[in-house]
């Protein structure tokens, strides 16, 4: 089934993810070359240059857009840098996906990179009560607070266990131990993971992701473009869901110390909003769903986002990960890339790495860990600032 | 008495102190922190807020702890000085809201539970400056 909202995937490329010590511009080239090589486009044939930005490195950084175009060699393409925090890739293939269907252009490479500081994320310095980001470290709240708080809720309401949680780190090593573009690739057995230190109760070490340098590029076209040069099968963009929030928000978000207050309009859920959009865009229920790539900052939030694509009832995720149904070889395959565990997440790449990693599933190309007769493959990530963002790809 | 970590976010009575928030005088939404210029809720246009103590007794929603010390601006110990904290997440009914905040010296996850009833209390952090913190009072229901 195709709509006339739709867009092809011509070609994906990463740079493989890890601390690599170079520029994010050398990654992206890697990226972009490799993107280009796979849809066997021309450098001098793409229109618009779709970056991700990254707040991390200086002013390149900030025009990521431009900043490629120059280090692939200026060729008078048009030009975007979109910033979404975790969903900057997604906004930027939305902005791409924009331009194609508008007829604005016909081929399009979106793309995003990033190289990440050694050490913990730290906030500003200076005092800045005003600022709710130096307000929750003034009073000792972490980064890890959060996911703590989230999983902890999921032990109380749905008796989910650190066990659980640490089956989701094994089950994501194992499916990402053979990807050739991810950071960590070692399995890991349960007791490794209950070995290693608590760090947010009920959180350990192993259960949280780490930060990556890496590189994420994707070449796209309008589906009659796809069709001239003989790929009218190359999977496409079904969805694009990039809704903001609605009021009153229902979880508490970094770096907020309080949500809102649902007096006056009820609570709503972010993340399960997210795909809701993407599904009714697409004209595909959670039933259709072949795999899903999700953004798992812990192993417990992958369950999460489970229930929020609605690929279980609420609060039964667990069960589902406990009948290996999310592995590789499973009914419903969740990060069959080996997820943020197994990659460490560099931003502006991530959502774009989670729409390669579909690409090559629905094209059967994903090798140790292709999910068998794929079909129909679901994005989901969120950030800071009222940012995610919910892909869909069909074939 | 000490100051506050934060001038003006609650109440110094040290028998029952308060958060203090504030109200959209058009539709009643609280906010904490205080919110002074435009409403957050869009269907309401409200540009008046009255400035309010919130509910200084809750439920527990979720909890975790910090194992490791905070970065700055958390107040800085020497590493073997640093003693983990719990920090919970309470649900005020009447404002309809989840707060953060640290739970009381003494009290760990162990002793923890969603649901559990807790009441707002004040304790200095390492520098001397007072900060809110959950205490529980009750059992869980």
């Amino acid at each position: 089934m195709s709509t006339n909202k739709d867009i092809a995937i011509l070609g994906v490329g990463m740079h493989p993810w890890g601390k690599w010590g170079k520029s994010f511009i050398d990654y992206g080239v890697v990226a972009a070359r490799a993107a280009l090589a796979d849809s066997g486009v021309n450098w001098r044939d793409v229109q618009f240059v779709s970056g991700a930005a990254t707040i991390r490195n200086g002013y390149p950084g900030q025009v990521a857009g431009a900043t490629f175009a120059q280090a692939l060699g200026w060729q008078g393409a048009q030009v975007n840098t979109s910033y979404a925090a975790c969903a900057s890739g997604s906004q930027a293939l939305a902005a791409a996906r924009s331009k194609i269907l508008s007829g604005e252009c016909e081929v399009a490479l979106v793309i995003g990179s990033d190289t990440t500081p050694k050490g913990f994320l730290k906030p500003q310095p200076g005092d800045r009560p005003d600022d709710p980001d130096w307000v929750r470290f003034r009073i000792g709240i972490t980064n890890p607070t959060y996911f703590a708080l989230y999983a902890r809720r999921r032990i109380e309401m749905y008796g989910d266990t650190q066990a659980d949680f640490a089956m989701v780190k094994v089950k994501n090593a194992e499916n990402g131990f053979t990807n050739v573009n991810a950071r960590y690739r070692k399995k890991f057995t349960a007791e490794e993971v209950a070995a290693s230190s608590i760090v947010a109760d009920p959180l350990r070490l192993m259960d949280i992701c780490a930060v990556s340098d890496g590189a994420a590029a994707m070449i796209v076209s309008s589906v009659e473009y796809a069709r001239k040069i003989g790929k009218a099968s190359a999977p496409r963009i079904a969805a694009i869901s990039t809704v903001t929030p609605t009021f009153a928000s229902a979880l508490v978000e970094m770096p907020d110390i309080a949500t809102d207050s649902a007096v006056a309009v009820p609570a709503q859920s972010f993340r399960s909003a997210l795909p809701r959009k993407a599904y009714e865009e697409a004209g595909v229920s959670p039933k259709d769903i072949s795999l899903a790539e999700v953004y798992d900052l812990s192993t417990a939030l992958e369950l999460d986002w489970i229930e929020d694509l609605q690929l279980c009832a609420r609060g039964e995720a667990a069960q589902l990960m406990r009948s290996g149904a999310t592995r590789v070889n499973g009914r419903i395959p969740v990060n069959a890339s080996g997820g943020l565990a197994c990659f460490g997440e560099a931003v502006p790449a991530q959502a774009i790495a989670q729409v390669c990693e579909l690409t090559w599933q629905l094209r059967g190309q994903a090798g140790d860990r292709q999910v068998a007769d794929a079909k129909v493959g679901i994005t989901a990530n969120q950030g800071l600032f009222g940012h995610g963002s919910s892909v869909i790809v069909k074939r | 008495m000490s100051a506050p970590v934060l001038e003006g976010w609650f109440t110094l009575d040290a028998g029952a102190p308060q958060l203090l928030g504030s109200r959209c005088v058009a539709c009643g939404t609280y906010y904490f922190p205080k919110l002074k210029t435009f409403c957050r809720n869009p269907d309401c246009a409200g540009e008046k807020f009255e400035e309010v103590p919130l509910s200084r007794t809750g439920k527990i929603w979720s909890f975790t702890n910090a194992v490791y010390q905070p970065p700055e601006p958390y107040v800085q110990v020497a590493a073997e000085d640093f003693k983990p904290f719990a920090i919970a997440a309470v649900e005020l009914e009447k404002e309809k809201m989840i707060v953060l905040g640290q739970v009381v010296a003494g009290v760990g996850v162990e002793s923890l539970k969603a649901g559990l009833d807790v009441e707002l209390v004040l304790e200095p952090l390492s520098d001397g400056k007072l900060t809110w913190k959950w205490k529980p009072t009750g059992a869980a229901k």
